[in-house]
């Protein structure tokens, strides 16, 4: 049978946002795929230098449409680490309210665009009807639907007020008996598992071995999240349990990912049941000190790591966003290769990729004063992974 | 004078009913109640009752694009005629409101089930004349998958054949319409036609052939304006014909109703499969082309072959 090279995006019913798998095709099955990213280059990191700290936080916020609590808090703990800020506890608290909705809302929306790659719509539908209870909660607390605009340096800019605390707790209670009902379907229906089950392997050691974070390493059985490891906020008082499967596959991520939802909803009714009393933020100091920092964030989609550098002036440094999505397309290849066609938009979606998240190109190297050209780059970085034992010659 | 009578009538035959007119609406409002009907099982509003037509409409209107690569664009462009064509002659073979079909012969259930097949090899030439890689892996999948669901089908379809001891799908009618109880003979090959029907006209779980998240439009990527709208509208046309045909060949029939009531019958059990294909179509996800064959050679063709053996045995003693 003659080989065919399918593309796969970047304009493709599949792909939310762009970006290009090039798959070689022999029969249904994928001999090789080929991956190529920088479609959606936004300048955030730059723009962001050209702000004051304050601006940049709406800024930050704006790098992801779902996770955008994620990458504002993740930046806010930086400058105020930097300004040696001490928020209140209540702020933290606000902060893993939105941040936990937040990941409920990740995980239905996840849920839903998974099961329409599969031709699975009533379940999609289903699932981002659900989804309206966050959304509306959210807006509920924060005035917004997508962009909170809640974390403000030294706190949040809103307070959780009482009818609002009691209207969570009853959409809470909508959520779970519909997860629930998730969790009834995904283990009763048989071509859902039919389409799961067995596709897009990621052994464990595959999985730590290429960096992969979030849902998609604890599917393949490592128990690593941020909210356990390093504990931020006032995540350390909170009783919770981190999901993981040993499935490996795309079965096992949305395991991970609905239980996930379930485990958000045990920590919004502890954090919300005792809210402690007191001020929601304290003032934004006028001048932020020269200094540097970095700080992890779990988000929905897995580890978010920012870095600030402040030089005193009124503008940061220096930003840095490593959204998650990036440490999660090393595994994508792996796991298309051999696998079906058709099994290609879920394996993808699986990891729940975010491209405009992902795409940052300025580096410049450490110690050097040069700028280095792309295709030195380019070439450094083949050489730094060949030694691990992973070839990215074809990635473009 | 009397020759030009007859001609009338069959120009009104052909023209409009039970031939292309009647088609094209029912077509249109079975495709609206299908589309209504699917959303409201997923707790959507749906589209009005003129949408279908509405698409026809708007699709008729636009520009045809053909594209450079097309390796031949006479064919690219016959071949949505030659399907809805296939189509709309195989109603003719089939009893609609009364006992008669407009045109039968001893063997014109096995005419109807091969003009059946036509549009699907015309969706499969229509893959490979747009060569575009999609449409290729589309036209691979047309055909395997036509594999799969084809011998069930037809297996399914001869159980009642062989109970009425006729190969005529007017004799067949009549003769559930004279002995309903006998339809309960055939329940296992009516379920599995039913499921069969899917992978005919291409509905989940079976609508690989154009898995919009895998392959875009799949044979149909490179299709656009005119010639989609006649597209779509053979696959409206296909879903009549093939509700019409499991009335006629499971269903008895009109069950011995004639003219308008028998007209209403028919409608009523057309809406039946709808509905039934709609709840398949909203409770499923789509399988993969493999586990498509090991579905359809391993469990239905087995239930098919144990239908015949059924239908034999209860020949031998009703007949």
């Amino acid at each position: 049978m003659p080989k065919i090279t399918v593309p796969l995006g970047p304009q493709h019913p599949a792909l939310k946002e762009p970006g290009n798998f090039m798959l070689l095709l022999e029969g249904e099955e994928i001999v090789d795929a080929t991956l190529r990213l920088g479609y959606n280059h936004r300048g955030i990191e730059k723009a962001a230098e050209a702000r004051n700290f304050v601006q940049a936080t709406y800024l930050i916020e704006r790098v992801c449409g779902i996770c955008s609590h994620s990458h504002a808090t993740c930046y806010v703990t930086n400058v105020e680490n930097i300004a040696g800020l001490e928020i209140p506890q209540r702020a933290k608290a606000i902060r893993v309210v939105i941040g936990e909705l937040e990941r409920i809302h990740s995980h239905l929306l996840w849920l839903g665009v998974a099961a329409h790659e599969i031709g699975f719509d009533t379940l999609f539908m289903y699932s981002w009807r659900d989804r309206e209870y966050v959304m509306d909660a959210l807006e509920a607390l924060s005035g917004n639907r997508v962009h909170y605009s809640m974390n403000t340096i030294g706190g949040v800019r809103r307070d959780i007020s009482k009818e609002a605390h009691e209207d969570i707790l009853k959409k809470l209670d909508i959520l779970e008996e519909r997860t629930n009902y998730y969790i009834h379907l995904a283990t009763q229906e048989p071509t859902l598992h039919a389409r799961t089950k067995g596709v897009g392997a990621l052994p464990k050691e595959e999985a730590i071995r290429r960096d992969a974070c979030g849902p998609l390493l604890r599917a393949s059985g490592v128990a690593r999240d941020v909210r356990k490891d390093d504990p931020y906020l006032i995540y350390d008082q909170l009783d919770f349990k981190v999901i993981t499967s040993d499935a490996c596959d795309v079965f096992g991520r949305l395991y991970v990912r609905v239980f996930e939802i379930l485990e958000s909803i045990k920590i919004l009714r502890q954090v919300l049941s005792n809210l402690p009393e007191g001020p929601f933020a304290v003032k934004t100091p006028f001048k932020i000190p020269a200094g540097e920092s970095v700080t992890r964030y779990e988000a929905p989609r897995g580890e978010d790591i920012h870095y600030v550098k402040a030089d005193g002036g009124p503008n940061p440094a220096r930003v840095k966003v490593r959204a998650p999505t990036l440490a999660n397309f090393e595994s994508v290849s792996y796991m298309l290769t051999g696998d079906q066609l058709a099994d290609a938009p879920l394996i993808i979606a699986a990891i729940d990729p975010c491209f405009s998240c992902t795409d940052r190109a300025t580096i410049v190297a450490s110690g050097k004063q040069s700028v280095q050209s792309l295709k030195d780059l380019r070439t450094y970085g083949i050489e730094f992974y060949k030694k691990k034992g992973i070839d990215f010659t074809k990635v473009k | 004078m009397e020759m030009i009578k007859e001609l009338l009538i069959q120009l009104f035959e052909i023209l409009i009913y039970p031939g292309l007119l009647f088609l094209f609406v029912a077509a249109l409002l079975a495709d609206w109640i299908d589309r209504k009907l699917y959303a409201r099982m997923q707790n959507r509003q749906g589209p009005p009752w003129y949408q279908p037509l509405a698409d026809f409409v708007k699709l008729i209107s636009k520009e045809t694009i053909i594209p450079k690569h097309a390796v031949g664009k006479h064919l690219f462009r016959v071949l949505p005629y030659l399907a809805i064509s296939a189509v709309v002659v195989c109603i003719f073979f089939i009893p609609i409101s009364g006992s008669l079909a407009l045109m039968s012969f001893q063997g014109d259930l096995i005419a109807a089930a091969y003009l059946l097949s036509i549009p699907t090899m015309c969706f499969f030439l229509i893959g490979w004349t747009s060569s575009s890689p999609y449409s290729a892996v589309g036209a691979m999948r047309v055909l395997t998958q036509f594999f799969a669901y084809e011998v069930p089908m037809i297996l399914v379809l001869i159980g009642p054949a062989i109970v009425a001891g006729s190969w005529r799908i007017e004799d067949i009618a009549y003769y559930y319409s004279a002995n309903p109880s006998m339809m309960f003979v055939n329940i296992l090959g009516f379920i599995v036609a039913l499921i069969t029907m899917q992978g005919k006209l291409e509905r989940v779980p079976f609508d690989i052939p154009h898995a919009e998240t895998e392959i875009v439009g799949g044979v149909f990527t490179e299709y656009s304006g005119k010639l989609y709208g006649f597209i779509k509208l053979a696959i409206s046309i296909e879903m009549i014909v093939v509700a019409a045909l499991f009335n006629a060949v499971f269903m008895g029939g009109s069950l011995g109703l004639e003219g308008f009531l028998g007209f209403l019958l028919f409608c009523f059990k057309v809406l039946i499969i709808i509905l039934i294909s709609a709840i398949i179509r909203s409770a499923m996800a789509r399988v993969r082309i493999e586990q498509m064959i090991n579905f359809c050679w391993r469990v239905l063709v087995p239930i098919a072959m144990l239908q015949l053996i059924i239908s034999i045995i209860a020949r031998a003693f009703h007949g």
